[in-house]
Order: structure tokens, then sequence, then C-alpha cells
């Protein structure tokens, strides 16, 4: 089991370093000066020498990566050029919102998806599956800003249910904080909802199937201790794994959000710095969203053991 | 960040029961929050010509003098002054108690480095400094300013209200190339610890300002900071600003999106006004390094493709925003002087594509440069793309955000607008800051020197010299005249009518809000 | 965005059954599902291709007397021989008084001209990739390492990275959008490939001396064939989505180009007083990304069976 922990944390080394290369690739690669392209676009002469320096580009590319990773490692991720302040303070600033946000929304997905698939499975072929499985092709099919705009056209400003648009910070207060992320984190659910759903319901389909759940049920339990018991229970692993996967819809998914939904947080720092060329912050993002990504799917990895007794590494 | 917020929250509580113990009558702390025009990046008044940045020097910084709501100068950290009767030496002395944010007074030595480092950029500056023989210091608290020949205009430049302003700041701060130290002598700190570009700046209160005994008008009088801080919003989106401001989260909008104004008409809770009742003026300005804008007859082929109106109508919307105007030192101004018929107020194609027959236009695209996130600025590209293109042109329309543009804009002077430069621009301008030929920047023709777009024009310099040498109103009419249909003729840009932009903050509880060319945050009081 | 779906065809190792191409139409059609897919596509694709006949004006044109316009007004245009006639915006206008049937109507054209070249670029670049990774050991190593890291970067970061270092254009953005998507049809590509070297008659090729190219070509090629449709259908669902994105984050095409996303970030600003701006081109989008789901998710069923239990 230790072993296997470690064998999996080491085999994310190679997938980061990779990201890293890419990265870093993306901006020597394409055409003109990196310093240039750097500095922006209001930066003197000098100013693009000094950043030329900075970066070492009179030496070898493979000094200039290993620098470049040495900084990184040490937590400089650079200075903005666009907010003139370290990447790393402007993501501490920016966390809360985009954290709170995907918490909540991953919160919404498990409460409502893994239900929704375990009955739709238990329903095989009712209305209730078809209900289901419609709003998984619907809810995947509907771009989250167009939905982003529709929720609040009819719960904002029809209804007048929720604010408009914005975030209130945790500080002032549960109610302003949750009523401000409740339209979005349903927003950014809806798609990972349905992939989930879709999931869940297939792979409690699968279990179903099996002998042992026929066992379960001769043994007289009710429908449901074995449907949440036993079904349940197995089909676990697949619905993680896509809960994992799903977390790059999420990403991605914030990144719109937070522009629909006028929340400050990484996804908007992410759009700025593209908007204003802000190359030092688009590559931390990019870096810091991939090794989350990378990082979370490794823990649903790990997460196999915890799930399935029977996984023995 | 935890920590952080430890220290603040302790700091918060340290300047709190330092206010009580100061203090006798403790009173609630009172926080203006306004979403303003545009986000502050750039804390040089000096360097850029943002309004933005204008705004924040207003704030921050005070002036020799003044123009009142009338345009009339007064004095404002002068206390007396004196003109010698050759018109040739101007001695200013200060009012007493000036001080700057770190405690320590306004010197003579201070004025002078900061009228300098005006004068080194602003084209007014430049030529007050050229008819300028020297700056002394007589004593800590007052400067002779020695003059090579009669200048009409020194007042009046040192009270100029726009962008650049002759801002008074501390010597050392001068000194440097750009700016960073935000330390001033005005009615309001800049709190740089709590600056967050993109979110919010934020302002205190200077307890040390002391406003003159005048009451406030315009840009003169006592500036009496009203509330103890005042934030500047970041809302990119201007409907998320509307909302917040129906919802009462923020306080004032300085220039809401005019296809918003309804929903804010609507409600009864909010008040509508614009600071500034002359208003501002578009302006499509040409590239003259670059074919195909460096030949009279193209640029006067593109103005005759121009008509106001459709600009008007797709960025304002509402008539009772926008007027049509030829006049290129605004209308309603003492220079305003008519234009012979509808030139600028009707498109004539065919006469376009004439000129650009008669010029050899090689049909190779012009640049276009459009901001996309100033609303009032964003339509002006598509309008002015569609004309131009209907009158004979092939136009490329590039988008950007404003901060890009005003970055791009200063290298078009070597970049070819095939590589990333420029053939036009557009933007708008206070009419306070167009009303006579000297103020009016983009009708310098100092080539390399003059504002973007770079012309080369001798004469027009004569007349701006002529003008500002003139001693009397009707001498200055007729040489504005002159220089207007000079102006037209060179092509040096095309006026494209004017517009006005209510601000929008809560009725009953915003208050005191001045008659200004711009909006001023002293005076304003809060409930 | 309808990339994390991709990840389940990459699962595949088997090689699909194969069938007459007439039964499996017959299966594929007998599903309602399918067939509305195909006929929301067919009807859009009809839609984008007919447009300059449907009754729409320049997409482009400016027209500031009618601007912010509601669906179902008339205005008066000129007719282009000196008289007037009247229009009626059956969409209603944006606030530079473009008529949005058209934009929207030009602008499917531009989301399926981006869609269908996303789908041909990353399929042909993501067979040609796999079909080498999966034969030649040492380009395999190589390849799937930088295959890993593509994928660990959520695809739409990468595609707005590489949108950001370019200058903004149709096929800077075609290449932005295909670069992220080429990693999963080459692993998917890569994973038949492994299997199909397993099978008796591709070792018995090997051991008769068959060239490679050829036992590429001959025997394991049309294996991919079916899975690649199938991944195809999801690329061109996703690139289309993934364009409006860009597009409505401002990093897209230049904003004059009529696009879903760039009419939907034109309306943004207004949405609160003139929802239509934003509501008909998200309606056209929403339902061609829902054809694409629908007939994919079909044709995965019918062509691949197998797969189609594992989701």
């Amino acid at each position: 089991m230790a072993a296997f922990v470690i064998r999996r944390i080491l085999a994310t080394i190679p997938v980061l370093g990779m990201v890293a290369v890419i990265v870093f690739l993306i901006l020597r690669l394409t055409p003109g000066d990196p310093a240039t392209l750097l500095a922006g676009d209001n930066a003197t002469l000098a100013q693009i020498e000094e950043i030329r320096r900075h970066l070492g580009l009179d030496r070898s590319i493979v000094v200039q990566f290993v620098s470049w990773i040495g900084h990184l490692l040490r937590g400089d991720f650079g200075e903005s050029f666009f907010f003139k302040m370290p990447v790393a303070a402007l993501i501490a600033d920016r966390i809360q919102p985009t954290l709170s946000l995907a918490l909540m929304t991953l919160i919404f997905t498990i409460v409502i998806a893994v239900p929704m698939g375990v009955i739709a499975a238990n329903r095989r072929g009712t209305w209730v599956d078809h209900a289901v499985m419609t709003f998984s092709v619907g809810g995947f099919s509907i771009p989250v800003f167009v939905l982003g705009y529709l929720l609040i056209y009819v719960f904002a400003i029809r209804l007048n249910w929720f604010p408009v648009q914005g975030f209130k910070s945790f500080d002032a207060g549960i109610r302003p904080f949750l009523s401000h992320l409740l339209l979005p984190s349903l927003t950014l659910s809806v798609v990972y909802i349905a992939l989930v759903a879709r999931i869940a319901r297939a792979s409690v389909i699968e279990v179903l199937n099996e002998d042992y759940i026929r066992t379960a049920y001769s043994k007289g339990l009710t429908n449901r201790v074995v449907l949440t018991q036993h079904a349940l229970r197995n089909a676990a692993i697949p619905i993680v794994t896509v809960i994992g996967m799903g977390v790059a819809l999420l990403i991605g998914g914030a990144v719109v959000i937070e522009s629909v939904y006028n929340i400050p947080g990484l996804g908007r720092l992410t759009v700025d710095a593209v908007l204003s060329r802000d190359y030092p912050t688009i590559q931390a993002m990019v870096l810091l969203f991939s090794f989350i990504y990378v990082m979370i799917n490794m823990l649903v990895d790990l997460s196999y053991a915890v799930l399935d007794p029977r996984i023995r590494y | 960040m935890q920590e952080r917020g430890l220290i603040q929250t302790l700091l918060g509580l340290a300047a709190t029961a330092a206010l009580l113990v100061s203090t006798p009558t403790a009173r609630a702390e009172t926080t203006l929050r306004i979403v303003m025009h545009s986000d502050l990046k750039i804390l040089d008044p000096t360097w850029t010509w943002a309004y933005i940045s204008r705004n924040y020097g207003a704030m921050v910084y005070d002036t020799l003098f003044a123009l009142d709501k009338d345009l009339k100068v007064q004095p404002q950290m002068v206390d007396t002054y004196t003109v010698s009767d050759d018109k040739l030496v101007y001695t200013f002395k200060l009012r007493d108690g000036l001080k700057f944010h770190d405690g320590a007074p306004v010197t003579a030595n201070d004025v002078i480095a900061s009228l300098k480092r005006w004068g080194a950029r602003d084209s007014w500056g430049q030529q007050l400094l050229e008819f300028t023989k020297s700056l002394d210091v007589v004593d800590d608290k007052t400067v002779r300013l020695t003059l090579r020949e009669p200048y009409a205009l020194v007042l009046e430049a040192l009270a100029k209200p726009g962008s650049l302003v002759p801002f008074i700041m501390p010597a050392r701060v001068a000194a440097d190339e750009q700016i960073t130290d935000t330390i001033g002598s005005g009615p309001f700190i800049f709190k740089k610890d709590e600056w967050r570009p993109g979110n919010k700046a934020v302002f205190v209160k200077n307890p040390d300002y002391k406003p003159r005994s005048e009451p406030a008008s315009g840009l003169a009088g006592g500036k009496v900071a009203k509330v103890d801080r005042i934030e500047w919003i970041s809302m990119p989106d201007p409907q998320t600003a509307v909302n917040a401001l129906l919802a009462g989260e923020i306080d004032v909008i300085e220039s809401p999106q005019h296809d918003l104004l309804p929903l804010l008409e609507a409600d009864k809770n909010i008040e509508l006004r614009a600071a500034s009742k002359r208003g501002q003026q578009y302006m499509l300005r040409f590239n003259f390094k670059f074919p195909p804008f460096n030949d009279e007859r193209v640029r006067q082929a593109a103005l005759a493709s121009l008509s106001q109106i459709n600009f008007l109508q797709a960025a304002v919307g509402s008539p009772k925003y926008y007027r049509t105007c030829q006049a290129l030192f605004g209308c309603g101004t003492p220079l305003a002087e008519k234009v012979e018929g509808d030139f600028l107020l009707k498109s004539d194609f065919a006469a376009s594509k004439n000129l650009l027959k008669e010029a050899r236009y090689d049909g190779k695209p012009i640049v276009i440069y459009q901001a996309t996130d100033v609303n009032s600025l964003n339509p002006l590209g598509p309008v002015a793309a569609q004309l131009l293109r209907k009158g004979g042109f092939n136009v490329d329309l590039q988008a950007m955000d404003w901060q890009t543009l005003i970055a791009r804009r200063s290298k078009g002077q070597t970049m070819a607008p095939a590589d990333g430069g420029w053939n036009i621009f557009l933007t708008t301008w206070a009419v306070e800051d167009i009303m006579n030929p000297i103020v009016s920047v983009a009708l310098s023709g100092k080539c390399d020197k003059a504002y973007y777009g770079w012309p080369c024009d001798e004469k027009i310099d004569a007349m701006r010299l002529d003008f500002a040498k003139a001693s009397d109103l009707a001498k200055q009419k007729k040489i504005a005249a002159d220089i207007q249909s000079h102006a037209y003729k060179f092509g040096f840009y095309a006026p494209l009518g004017e517009w006005t932009g209510p601000s929008a903050w809560r009725r009953g509880h915003v208050g005191g809000v001045l008659e200004a060319p711009f909006l001023v945050q002293w005076n304003i009081s809060k409930k | 965005m309808t990339n994390s779906l991709n990840v389940a065809p990459a699962m595949v190792v088997e090689t699909p059954t194969k069938r007459a191409p007439s039964a499996l139409l017959r299966g594929l059609f007998q599903n309602p599902a399918a067939t509305i897919g195909a006929t929301l596509l067919v009807l859009i694709i009809l839609v984008a291709v007919l447009a300059p006949y449907l009754g729409t004006l320049d997409p482009t044109a400016i027209d500031p007397a009618s601007r912010n316009a509601l669906p179902g007004s008339v205005s008066t245009l000129d007719n282009g021989v000196g008289g007037e006639r009247s229009y009626t915006h059956w969409m209603g206008t944006d606030s530079l008084g473009r008529d949005i049937y058209s934009r929207v109507l030009y602008g499917g054209r531009v989301s399926l001209i981006v869609g269908l070249s996303v789908a041909t670029l990353s399929l042909g670049f993501g067979l040609l990739i796999g079909l080498v990774a999966g034969y030649v050991r040492w380009v395999d190593a190589v390849v799937m390492r930088i295959m890993d890291g593509l994928m660990a970067i959520p695809s739409i970061l990468l595609a707005i990275a590489l949108v950001s270092l370019s200058s903004a254009g149709l096929g800077n953005v075609v290449v932005a959008i295909t670069i992220p998507e080429i990693p999963r049809v080459v692993r998917l590509v890569r994973a038949i490939v492994l299997s199909a070297r397993q099978e008796p008659y591709v070792e018995a090729a090997i051991s008769v001396g068959t060239r490679t190219p050829m036992i590429l070509f001959r025997h394991i090629l049309p294996n991919t064939i079916a899975p690649l449709i199938v991944q195809g259908t999801y690329v061109f669902g996703s690139a289309i989505l993934l364009e409006a994105i860009l597009s409505f984050l401002g990093a897209g095409t230049p904003p004059e180009h009529p696009t879903w996303g760039n009419i939907i970030a034109d309306g943004r600003a207004l949405f609160r007083i003139y929802p239509h701006t934003l509501l008909f081109p998200g309606i056209f989008l929403a339902l061609t990304v829902l054809g694409v789901n629908l007939l994919g998710d079909q044709l995965r069923d019918t062509l691949d069976p197998r797969l189609a239990k594992r989701i």
C-alpha cells in the first residue's frame, strides 16, 4: 500500500515536468522575442533589456529552463507585468472565490448527481430514467455561459431571488456569501452533474447485474440497503474517477463562470491576463491549474484502495 | 493570508483607537464607494494622459491655480500673486500651512521641480517653459517666474484642468522618471498598501489639509473632504455596476453606460447629473507617419466619408446626451466657431473615392484601433470602419482593450501599421481640454514631439504662438478661427461630435457633487 | 467542454466488431435520439450554408439608427437603387444596429468551419502520431510523455494560452483549439494499434516480412475508422463550444466577425435590458452541440458497443 502511494506520487513528477516544459516552450517557440513579449506593450527598451538579463535569455535554453524551474520551486512565479506585483500575491488575493465556487460545485454535484444516477439505474427504462438521461444530454449540450445568463435572467432579474452578479467574501457573513455563490455554483454544476449522473447510472447498472447483488436480494435485504450499501459502494470507483476527470471541466468552467458572474477569482485573473497579454500570469495560471488537476487525479487513484478493499497494491 | 488579515485588523483597531482618542465625539467612518470610468493602473499623472490618472492626481495633489465653474482662473495653492507692469515677472506666494502627506511643508523648490517635470511633457507646459527665462526661489514660500516675452496664458496654463495637469509634488518625487511615490499635498491620501489594480484603489481624508476659505466652485475654492474614505471599485462589466448602485452596494457611478441609463432613470432613488455640462468631444486621429494618411488628400477623403451623427447615435444613442459640433474648440466655449456647410455632418462617399483615386491610394488596409472595453469608445471603431469602407478605403479593424491601445498607440510612431502599428485611433476629449489652440494638443504640428499621429506642420504652431501672445479675446477669437480653418484643411483630425455622460448616485445619500470638468470628489458628502 | 467525454474512448483497447455499413445506418436511425440529433445538425448546416439566400443582411453592417431593436422590429433600409424597403429584424438588432438574425446565421458558418477544421486536423495529426507511437517503441515513449503533459493542462486554458501568444484570427483559433484535442486522439489510436498488433493476422503479416507501412495501412488503419468517427463527432462539438468560449472571453476571433461567441459577448453588456442579443445565438449554439452529442452517443453505441457499455 505504502509502496503504491509512493509510486503513484512519483508518477506525477514526469507529468508535471512535461507540463512545465510545455508551458515554458509555448512562450519560447512563439515567434518574437520572449523578453519583449514578457515586458508587455508599454515597456521601455531598458526594461526589456532588464528582463532579458533577469531571464538570462543569453544563456542556453536548458540553463534557462532549469533556472526558471528553480524559481518556481521557491514559489517565485515572477512578477505580473500588468498588475506590477508578484503573481504569487495575485493568486493569494484571488483564491478564495474560486475555491468557494469549486467546493460548492463539488458538493452540489455529489449530492445531486449520485442519487440521480442510482435512482435512474434502479428504475431503468422508466420515465425517471429517461428524464435523467435527457437532463444528462441536455446539461452537456448547453454552453455554461449561456446557462449562466439564463439563470441570472430568470432567478436574479425576473424572480429577484439572488443578487445578479458579484462575490461576497466569507468574512462578509454567511448569508451574502451563500446567496452570491449559489447561482454560479449551480450553473457550473449542471454540466458536471450531467457527466457524473450518467457514469453513476451506467456503473450501478453494471453492478446490479453481478451475482452478489442477486445474493443480497435473495437474503431479503431491502432495495435501499442493497442499492446504497452494496451497489453504490461497488460502483464508486468509476464515479470517483469521473469526478476527478471532471475537475478539468470545473477549471474550464470557472474561467467562464467567473466572467459571467463577475467573480474576482483565479479564472477571471486568467482571462484578464490573457486579454492583457500578461505572460508571467498566464504561465503561472496554466501551471497552477494543471498542478491541481494532476494532484486531484492522483488523489482519486489513491482513493481506490480505500473504496475497494479488494484492491491491494 | 490569514496572518496579514490579522495584522490588518490590529492596525485597523489601532487606527480606530487613535481616532477615538483624538476626536472627542467619535462618529462612524464614512466610506464613499465609486465606480470610475476605468481601472487605475498608472500612478503618475504627468506620465500618462489617461483621465483616470488625472483624476487620481486631483485627489492626491494640489495645483497652484484652478478653474472655477465658469472657467475663470482662481488661485488655489497660491495665496497672493503679482504680475509686473511689463507682464514679464510673475511672483507667486504659497498659502500658509500647505503640507505634504509625509508632514513636510510645500516649498518653492517643490513647486519649481514639479513645474519643470510637467513642462517637460505637457505641450502647454513646453510652450510656457519656452517663454520662460527663469524660475526662481525667492524664499521658502515664494516662486518667481520670469518670461522672455509676454505670454498671455501663464495663469491659464497653471490652472489647466485636463491631462497633463501641473500638479505640485515633492521635489524628490518630481525628479523620478516615472513616479511610484504617492505623496502629495492634496485633500486625499492614497493608500498604496490597499491598492489592488483590477479590484480597488483606496483614498483616505488628509487630516492636515487646509482648504481655502472660499466655497468650492469647479476645481477652485475650498477642497473640503467630507468623507473619511473613498474607494474606487473596479467593475469591468457596466451592468454589474448599475446593479450594484441600484442595490446600494456602491454610492456613485462616474460614467454609467449610456444604454443602461434607462434602468437608472427608472429608479427614483438614483440621481443622474453630468458633472460637466460641456461634456466631451469625440476625435478620430490619423497617423501622419505612414501612408496613406501622410497624404493630405487621403485625410480629406476620410473626412469626407465621416458623418458625426452615425458615431453619436451608435456610441451615445439618446439625443438628450449628444449634439453634432463642428467647432474644434468645442461648442458653447468662448472660442467656438461655426463652420460653413455640412462638413462632417453628411458623408460624401463619391468625393472620398475621387480623392483616393487622385491620391493613388493603393488599397492597402488601413488599421483602425478599436477599444472594446471602454463603452463610450467601443462603437466608434466599427462605425468608422463602415463609413471609410463605403468611402473607398480598405479597413482592418483591430480590437483591443484601452490599456493595450494606449500602449500600442505610442509605438505607431515607428511601427508600420502592417506590423502592429496603426493608421487611425479614436478617442474622446473633455471640452475643457480642447477649448483653446494651446490646450488642444492634437493641434500641434511638431512632428515627433506632437501628439500621437505626429503631424509635421510649422504653420499651425506659428499660429498657436500668435494665439498665446494675443492680448485680448477678440484677437484670440480671430486667430482661433484661422487655426480652425487651417486645421480642417490640413486634416489634423476629425471631430466626431459632442456628448455628455451623467454620473449617477444614490439620491439622498450622496450630496455636494460639484459642477466641474470632471467628477471631483471633495465636497461630496455621504449619509 | 465535452472533452471529458473524450477521455472515455481512449480507454478502448478492443477493436470494434465489424458490421455492414448499411446495417449500421439502419441501426443508428432506429433510435429517435440519433434521428433528432442528425436532423438538428443537418438543419443547422443548411441554414448556415444557405445564409445569403435566407433573407439576411450583411452581418457586419452597422445601422446606428436602429440599435437594440427588439425581435420583430421593422426598420427601413436603403434598397440599393435609391429607394427604401422595410426589413423585419426577426431576432432584433444589437447595440450597433446589426441584424442578429443575419449574424446568427452567418455565425453558424464560422462555428461549423471551426468545428470541421479542428476535427479534421486533430484526427489527421492524432492518427499519424498515434500510428507511429503505437508501432515504434522509442517514439512511443517520447510522444506519450508529451501527450500526458498536454492532457494534464485543462483544454480551455491551453487554448487561451495559445491564442494569447498569437494575433487574433480564425486560423490561430483553429490551431489553438486543435492542439489540446490531439492527445486524446493519439491515445485512442495508439491503444487500437497496440491491441491490433497482438492479432494473429498482424503477427502473421509481420512474420512473412510485410513492410511496416503496409502493415499499418492495410491491417491496422481500418480498425481505427469506427472509433475515430465517434471521436471526431465529439471533437467537432467540443471545438464549436471552445471557439464560442474563446470569443466570449474576448480571446477568440476578432469581434467584428459574427461568431456565436462574439454575438453573445457583444450582448452580455446589455442582456439585462435586451436579453434577445444573447438568447438567439445561445439557442443555436446549444442546439448544435445537442445535435452533435445525440448523434455521437448513438454512433458510439452502434459502432462501438463495447465502449458503450463502459459509459
